[in-house]
């Protein structure tokens, strides 16, 4: 197998005041395409640091980061732009889709800041994703008058426009609540089982059972690093939560 | 990234904040609109006032023949006969920056009408010194050519020679005076000019044939002065380098001989009329400069407030892939889109309440063209300069914080 991505004694210290904060003290894991990994942590453990590297928005104070084969840790901002661009996708907690945009031109953003990509093979590279993430009815529907857990799914779809090598999730259900959320997860899990390598940060220890490789970190540093053989079907969860009636 | 897809992204952030967009806005069309409002009033005032003094003879130009000293004695300028009808023919015939132009010799005496006679002074002149001295024929009309031509003793009386010589109300047209011992009869009378800004009445006058002049009252055969009229107030000054060109070729004066002439022209209304444009010019500039800095500032400040309210859409623009520079042009792109767009606006408004100005106050309103091309290239310009430094904050800010920012 290939992998997407390979730490090496990964180092980020930061300068607060006089005082040097270590927020990752020599992190090394490689991780290797299809797979579906939860980085765990408390807060302070350093995970957000460690998302920020892993999405090429911050670069290692010291060590390697290999991103597809390609080094991170020396390449400038404008680089690292367009290295996001093309093989990064994105899903936060927030969601963050521009407001009274919608669906189709929130999906449609990553490919708007590559030239390389006409408008037509936008519109028809976003519909697809928002196919994809069970949207087909809501392509013209503004930011604001879906639900949450269709926000993340319009979220989701823009992740995966630019046909990214890693999708990167950072609290993805954070927001929602636990039926939604499940639903989330169980989008993330068809993802997977399509051979899409996804990296979803979470403090919920809970979701470390539907994927297929766990991370934890503590302090800066790996604490375990554990491989799931027996995941849990998200939908199956999901089918045993009571649907709300209000 | 290129820039059809920037200037779409602009347009739909501008598109998000309709009102906030339009009220921004505001301020430059304001601004805008009321630069060429005052602009195309000042413009008109100006303009109206420049007619008004031009109606004083601003365009006025006179030769009257030069001193010159005769074996040590200085001469009265009024003892040469340098200035001959020649010079006038020439003049007529030569130059392309005069328009009208009259000889003219004069002499003083006693005007007698039955038992009335009043001291005035006789003009010889033709009919241009109407347009020149700004005189016009109210009753009758003005003598002809052929009266020029054959030394008729007619002549065009102002309306002071009227009142006091027509004492019973008698129609003055067609009537005969006497002019010392010559008789002429009235063909026309001028209307009513009142009195200058020197005093003088200028409705004491006789305007007669000049050749009637020179041959029967004065009998002389050169003239005493010239007078032109420039084609306008600004080629006055090149209308007098021709003529000054062409006498001293007539006269046959070498390069270091003084003129036999002098020419003068009414420079002190011409440098007053100046001054008061200038004033104008500068007092609008101001005004449009103070505008239009405001207008700018509400951009720099809507701009500012965009930035910080979308500090987390930035993150994520960066998050997928947006480059500082392309942030800059987005942020840049709306500020232009915004000052331009209300430039237009502006233009169209101040153009309009121009025409509403003229329409129910009746003022003097222009809209000159270049107060129109300036405003709007100084608004675009305002655009650009305030846009800049709220984007290029925006264009700085470090992905990491703006995603995550509340």
């Amino acid at each position: 197998m290939k992998a997407i991505i390979e730490l090496k004694d990964i180092r980020r210290d930061f300068t607060v005041g006089s005082e040097t904060v270590h927020a990752l003290r020599g992190v090394s894991f490689s991780i290797e395409a299809g797979e579906f990994v939860t980085v765990m942590g408390t807060s302070g453990s350093g995970k957000s640091t460690l998302l920020n590297l892993l999405g090429c928005l911050d670069t290692p104070t010291a060590g390697e980061y290999m991103l597809d084969g390609v080094s991170v840790r020396r390449m400038g901002k404008n680089e690292r732009a367009k290295l996001r661009n093309r093989k990064i996708g994105f899903v936060l907690q927030s969601y963050n889709l521009l407001p009274k945009t919608t669906s189709i031109e929130n999906v449609e953003l990553p490919l708007m800041y590559n030239s390389a990509v006409s408008s037509k093979e936008r519109e028809k590279r976003a519909i697809e994703a928002l196919e994809a993430v069970g949207l087909h009815d809501r392509l013209y529907h503004k930011s604001n008058q879906m639900s949450g857990g269709q926000q993340q799914r319009v979220a989701i779809a823009r992740a995966l426009v630019n046909d990214p090598v890693l999708i990167l999730a950072d609290e993805a259900t954070g927001n929602l609540d636990t039926r939604t959320s499940f639903e989330i997860l169980t989008l993330f899990q068809e993802l997977y089982a399509r051979g899409r390598t996804i990296v979803f940060v979470t403090h919920n220890p809970e979701l470390s059972a539907y994927s297929s490789r766990t991370i934890v970190l503590k302090d800066g540093r790996v604490v375990s690093d554990t491989r799931n053989e027996h995941i849990a079907s998200a939908r199956t969860t999901l089918e045993s939560i009571p649907k709300q009636e209000d | 990234m290129n820039y059809t897809n920037l200037f779409r992204i602009a347009i739909r952030a501008l598109g998000n904040n309709k009102m906030r967009g339009f009220l921004t806005m505001l301020g430059i069309i304001i601004g805008v609109a009321s630069v060429i409002t005052m602009l195309a009033i000042g413009q008109g005032s100006k303009r109206s006032i420049r007619a008004q003094i031009s109606e004083m003879g601003s365009n006025m130009i006179m030769i009257h023949p030069g001193a010159d000293r005769r074996g040590g004695v200085r001469l009265d300028a009024s003892e040469m006969e340098s200035l001959k009808l020649e010079d006038y023919d020439a003049i007529v015939r030569e130059t392309r920056y005069v328009s009208a132009c009259s000889p003219s010799v004069n002499s003083g005496g006693q005007a007698i009408f039955g038992a009335n006679n009043h001291p005035t002074s006789v003009y010889g002149v033709n009919a241009d010194y109407l347009d020149i001295r700004k005189y016009s024929v109210s009753e009758g009309e003005m003598f002809s050519e052929e009266d020029i031509l054959d030394a008729a003793k007619v002549c065009v009386v102002g309306k002071t020679i009227v009142d006091n010589l027509f004492t019973n109300g008698e129609n003055p047209v067609g009537q005969v005076i006497r002019f010392g011992k010559i008789p002429f009869q009235i063909v026309g009378v001028l209307t009513s000019k009142g009195y200058n800004t020197m005093g003088m009445d200028q409705d004491d006058l006789i305007l007669a044939p000049y050749t009637t002049i020179q041959k029967r009252v004065l009998a002389v055969t050169h003239l005493q002065s010239i007078y032109c009229s420039a084609l306008s107030e600004e080629q006055t000054e090149k209308a007098e380098e021709e003529i000054s060109g062409l006498l001293r070729r007539n006269h046959k004066l070498g390069a270091g001989d003084a003129d036999d002439f002098n020419i003068r022209s009414q420079q002190e209304l011409s440098s007053m009329m100046n001054s008061t444009s200038d004033m104008m010019t500068v007092l609008l500039a101001c005004i449009a400069g103070i505008s239009l800095l405001v207008g700018g500032i509400g951009i720099m400040n809507i701009m500012y407030v965009s930035v910080t309210e979308r500090t987390r859409e930035i993150g994520l623009r960066m998050s997928i892939g947006a480059k500082g520079r392309d942030i800059l042009a987005q942020f840049l792109i709306e500020a232009i889109l915004i000052s331009v767009t209300g430039g237009l606006i502006g233009v169209l408004l101040g153009i309009g309440a121009s025409w509403v100005v003229k329409w129910a106050a009746n003022w003097p309103v222009y809209v000159e063209w270049y107060s129109v091309v300036l405003s709007f290239a100084v608004c675009t310009v305002t655009g650009i300069f305030f846009g800049w430094y709220p984007a290029q904050k925006a264009s700085n800010l470090d992905p990491i914080e703006a995603i995550r920012y509340e």
